[in-house]
Order: C-alpha cells, then sequence, then structure tokens
C-alpha cells in the first residue's frame, strides 16, 4: 500500500528563492494494489508534483509517503532500488523521456543490467518481447529504431513495457496519454485497466475528467495543490458537492450535449495565500469527502 | 462562399521524398459558417490550416486552387499572399505564448503590428479597447508584457489581434490543446462570440478533439491520410457518421458517464499509412472492418444531403461516379 499522509509540498521560487509557492498543501491519501486512483486537476494543481514525490524525485516539504508502511524518504542504495523495482512513472512527454541517441533495445538493456544481471541474455530477450506484446507492439517493428522513428504512442508503450519488466506494483501515470491520437488513446487507457485487473495499482494523473472517469475506481479533485474533493468515482462524478468540481464538469465538452452559452468567463481563482491552511474534508458519505468551505 | 478550396496538394520535402501530407482535398466553406477540422496527428489537418496562410520552408505547393471570395490565394508565393495575410486570411496558432514577442509590451507589439501594415494606430485605438472587453481583457494588458498574462489571456489576446482587420477567414489551429477544461470553454466560446459578432466571415477551427468541434462548429470535416474523409453538419457526424474512420473515432471517445467497467471503449487497431509512399486506394483500407475488393480503388467523394463521404459504403453498386479529383465547381 502507498498512502500519503499529511503531504505538502513547497518550493523556492522568484530572485535568490526568496518566494514560497506551496504546490501541495496537506494531502492525504492511500492507493491499494488493483486500484486505479484518479488525480485531477488543472495546470498548477501540484497533481504532478504529488506524482514526482512518490517516486521520490522530490521530497516532500512536510509530512510523508509510505510504502507498506516504510518512509520512502529513509530508503537509501539497495533499498531504494528495491522500491524503484516496485513502484514505476510514465510521464506526459514520450519524446523527452528517452535518450535520443539510445536505440529503444538499449532502454531495455539498461534495466537489464541495472536490476536483472543475474538473468541469462536469452531469457532476457523472451522477457523483453512478452512485455511488448503485453502492450501490443511487436518487437521486430521497435527493438532496433531510435526514439525519433517512432510514435508517440509507440514510445508511451514502451514506457509502459519497460516499466513491466520490473516487478512492479505500483505505476505513476502522469498524463500519459494527453499526447496521444483519439484512436490510439484508447488502447493505452484499455492497456492500464488490464494491468489493474492483474493487480497493478496506478495513480493516474490527469487534467481529463472523461479519462478519470473512464478508468478510475477513486477520484481526486485538486485545486491549487488543496483536495477539494475525494472519494469514489462514481460518487465524485455522478453527485459532485464542491461548486469547483461541478464547474469542471460543467466545462467539459461533451458529445450530443451543448455546452450553456451562459457568458460567464472562466476567472481563475487566486491562489490562497500561502500561510493559509488547506480546507478541512468534510465526510458526506461513505468514501466521499469535500472540503468544507 | 466564403472559401472554396479544389484539390489542394501541399507535400513535404524529406531526405526520402515527398511526404503527402495533404493529397487531394476539396471543400467549401459558407459564410458565416465555423467549419471544424478533425482528424488524428500526421492526417494533414494543420498542413491544410497552414497552406491557406502561409507554407513554411519544408512545405511545397503541387497543386490546386483555394479561392476566398472570388480571389484566387497565391498560395505558392510567399510575398504575394501578404497582401492576404492578417487582414483576409488570419490564423490563431496553438501556442499564443510563442506567438507574442517577449520583450515588447502588448500594447507597443499591436502597434508596431498595425503600422507595418499601414493602419492608423490612433484610428483603431477605440476598436481595440472594444475588443479587448470583447474577450474579457482589461485595456491594463496592452502596457503588460507577454509574461506577465497567464495562458488563456494570452491566448485571448492573440485571438483580438488575430481578428483585429476583420479578416474574412479565420484559422484556429488547435488553440484549446494547450488549455485547461474551463479555459478550454471560455477560449472556444470567443471564437463563437468573434463569429457572431462579424469580426470574422467564416472559420476553420482545428482540432483532434471532436467533443470541442461539436460545441463550437456547424459543419465538421474529417480526414484521413492527407484526404477527406466525411464531412457533415456537427450533429450529424457525432450522432450519425457514416464513414467507417468517423463511426469507429466517435465510438472510441470516452465520455464523461462512461466508464471502463460498464463499457469497454475500443479504439481503432493499426495506425495510419506513410505519407511518403501511400497506398493506392482507400487509405483506411487497412484498419477498416468493412473493407471490400472495391476498396483497392480511390472511393469517389459522394455528396447528398448536404454531406458529403469518401467511401465505397455509400456508393450503390452499380452507379457511376465522377471521381472527386479534377471536379470543378
Amino acid at each position: 500500500m502507498l498512502r500519503l499522509d499529511h503531504v505538502s509540498k513547497t518550493y523556492r521560487v522568484g530572485t535568490l528563492g526568496r518566494g514560497r509557492l506551496t504546490a501541495v498543501r496537506d494531502v492525504t491519501f492511500e492507493l491499494h494494489p488493483g486500484e486505479v486512483l484518479s488525480v485531477i486537476g488543472e495546470s498548477g494543481s501540484g497533481k504532478s508534483t504529488i506524482g514526482r514525490m512518490v517516486l521520490r524525485l522530490l521530497q516532500p516539504t512536510a509530512g510523508s509517503i509510505t510504502y507498506d508502511d516504510a518512509n520512502i524518504s529513509e530508503f537509501h542504495r539497495g533499498a531504494l532500488k528495491g522500491y524503484y523495482r516496485h513502484v514505476q512513472g510514465v510521464f506526459q512527454d514520450p519524446f523527452s523521456s528517452y535518450n535520443p541517441i539510445f536505440k529503444a533495445d538499449r532502454i531495455f538493456g539498461m534495466v537489464h543490467t541495472e536490476f536483472f544481471h543475474e538473468v541469462g541474455a536469452d531469457e532476457w530477450r523472451r522477457r523483453v518481447s512478452a512485455a511488448l506484446e503485453s502492450v501490443a507492439l511487436n518487437p521486430q517493428d521497435v527493438l532496433h529504431k531510435y526514439p525519433h522513428q517512432l510514435s508517440g504512442g509507440q514510445l508511451q508503450r514502451l514506457l509502459v513495457a519497460r516499466a513491466l519488466l520490473l516487478d512492479i506494483r505500483y505505476l505513476v501515470a502522469d498524463e500519459i496519454i494527453s499526447m496521444l491520437d483519439a484512436s490510439t488513446r484508447i488502447d493505452v487507457l484499455n492497456l492500464l485497466a488490464d494491468l489493474k485487473t492483474r493487480g497493478l495499482g496506478i495513480l493516474f494523473i490527469t487534467h481529463d475528467l472523461s479519462l478519470g472517469n473512464y478508468i478510475s475506481d477513486r477520484t481526486i479533485i485538486l485545486r491549487h495543490g488543496c483536495v477539494v474533493e475525494m472519494g469514489a468515482t462514481e460518487k465524485v462524478f455522478g453527485d459532485p458537492r464542491h461548486p469547483y468540481t461541478k464547474d469542471l464538469l460543467a466545462s467539459v465538452p461533451i458529445l450530443h450535449e451543448k455546452w450553456r452559452r451562459d457568458g460567464t468567463r472562466a476567472t481563475a481563482a487566486a491562489r490562497p495565500p500561502e500561510e493559509a491552511e488547506a480546507p478541512r474534508l468534510v465526510s458526506i458519505e461513505d468514501d466521499h469527502l469535500v472540503a468544507a468551505g | 462562399m466564403a472559401l472554396r478550396v479544389d484539390d489542394l496538394r501541399v507535400y513535404y520535402r524529406t531526405l526520402h521524398g515527398d511526404v503527402k501530407a495533404l493529397d487531394g482535398v476539396t471543400f467549401e466553406v459558407a459564410d458565416g459558417e465555423i467549419m471544424g477540422l478533425a482528424g488524428e496527428s500526421g492526417c494533414g489537418k494543420s498542413t491544410l490550416g497552414k497552406s491557406l496562410i502561409r507554407l513554411d520552408g519544408r512545405m511545397r505547393y503541387v497543386a490546386g486552387h483555394a479561392v476566398l471570395d472570388g480571389d484566387e490565394l497565391p498560395i505558392w508565393d510567399d510575398s504575394a499572399m501578404d497582401e492576404f495575410r492578417f487582414r483576409r486570411v488570419s490564423i490563431v496558432p496553438q501556442y499564443a505564448m510563442s506567438a507574442l514577442n517577449p520583450t515588447r509590451k502588448i500594447g507597443r507589439m499591436i502597434h508596431e503590428l498595425l503600422r507595418s501594415r499601414g493602419v492608423d494606430t490612433h484610428k483603431a485605438q477605440s476598436e481595440l479597447d472594444r475588443r479587448l472587453a470583447l474577450v474579457g481583457l482589461e485595456p491594463g494588458v496592452l502596457g503588460m508584457y507577454p509574461i506577465e498574462l497567464s495562458g488563456g489571456m494570452k491566448q485571448r489576446v492573440v485571438m483580438v489581434i488575430s481578428t483585429l482587420l476583420d479578416p474574412s477567414l479565420l484559422i484556429a489551429d488547435e488553440i484549446t490543446s494547450a488549455l485547461d477544461v474551463s479555459t478550454q470553454k471560455a477560449a472556444a466560446q470567443t471564437l463563437v462570440e468573434i463569429r457572431d459578432q462579424g469580426l470574422v466571415k467564416s472559420m476553420i477551427f482545428i482540432t483532434h478533439d471532436i467533443a470541442v468541434l461539436y460545441q463550437v462548429a456547424d459543419t465538421i470535416l474529417v480526414m484521413y491520410a492527407g484526404k477527406l474523409a466525411e464531412k457533415a453538419p456537427a450533429d450529424e457526424i457525432v450522432s450519425n457518421p457514416r464513414h467507417p474512420y468517423t463511426r469507429l473515432l466517435v465510438s472510441s471517445l470516452p465520455k464523461v458517464g462512461v466508464r471502463y467497467a460498464e463499457k469497454e471503449l475500443t479504439g481503432i487497431p493499426g495506425r495510419p499509412p506513410s505519407l511518403l509512399d501511400p497506398p493506392s486506394g482507400c487509405r483506411f483500407r487497412d484498419r477498416c472492418p468493412l473493407a471490400t475488393v472495391r476498396c483497392e480503388h480511390e472511393p469517389p467523394w459522394v455528396e447528398e444531403d448536404g454531406r458529403g463521404i469518401a467511401c465505397w459504403e455509400a456508393v450503390p453498386a452499380r452507379t457511376t461516379v465522377k471521381p472527386l479529383v479534377g471536379k470543378a465547381g
């Protein structure tokens, strides 16, 4: 189980880092195996910061992140490597995730030498093929290509395949399909859902409400780093209680249903002051929490 | 008819040969019409939009015509197009942030731009203020640098600049793709407002997101692999698509309310053909569940009931149809 416990993250900004920007404010949630948890927010809501903290690319300013009751910030060397065997991330821009002068097979080769040096070459090739098959890629098509020779969807699936080669239990998927085409993105989404049924826990970070609704079991709506509403997906989407959630849902373009021409312009609410506390979450029903005020 | 495009072909030069990104498209945009242009990346939709305003260095005009309000656009001649750009054809690019000069205040930039077109900036000032108000911006933004504005505000500034000289045709290229859902709605509705106010006569709204198009467009043109697949009123494309590609595309969209656990959506297997050496016949053939022998020949463009489709499915088995290519008027 991955657990975030009152996690906050403050960045230093401005000249000489004198300014403060609290990107994530007092966020608490759990992610279980075999569950897709969507973290939905607009730009600047802190959703990617959460993903990066889970992957230990950033340290929380306050609070703790625990993996099976061990604090991940205390992992070093062997323990950290063990953590990365179990927890991996895939990010939005597949083109910048790759070293442009490495062919795809070298990416997998690095996993081999780094994590599985005891595995023989033939066995490794078999595993790579199996991982590629499971993300619907043909090994011959991709392995001897440079990243620029592959499409965005292929690169993204390669990254998922790379994660699958490890013994992963949790995947942080940060906007992984927002750069893909409509006809292929649903396949990557279904791939995630398939991995979920095989027991993987997925932290699905997105700005797209319809994607989050489609795939996730539970949903967190974030604004300015604070949790606005969280709970079972059908409750958050079916019966949104917070005005912000309602606004978001009303702005999503939906087929067969035109936007209301309300004439109101989206005015971005100002960020709360740095010293402000995160609003308290009130439980409305089982597994449905809404920020008070 | 505001715009008529006839068998337009624009290729990209590469080391391996020409990439036929836009391979013979013919369509019309009516006065006051917002035409949505949809398709996957690489289908030629942005190439089409760019062709109508400026070919970049790698693009090569091959054939075809584009006639705007009775005057032919000299697509092949970069300097002759100067007369049309900004005055009669204008574009709102995808990345508004990189469309603005970071070292100039917004107001100064607009004045320089207007002067370069020989427009009296003092006379234009009151109109400028009115239009800023129309898109919901304070006149104060004129004294600001682009870095001081949010992404949505920059997008709106660019919309004001692009439409300042009341162009006949506005091309909006993926303007909503980089925005958050709430700003996306505002940006899209602002464009509709600009059309409703008559600031532009017609518009081509390019995006990969059919759900957004359904909200703003009157008609939707779907492209596939450099060719037209289907054109129909927006409602029809969404509720009654006829081309197999459109059907699969629309059914692959996750909507709020549809969940994996209840209904698993499917994508379209395979991927579009390489446009370096596209196959003959229907280009969707390899991915099409309905493909037959007929599809080895290029499907004709069939128009009926105000909608058009390029698919043999729409052609009764025994009729002969005049091919689209070379069709006049």
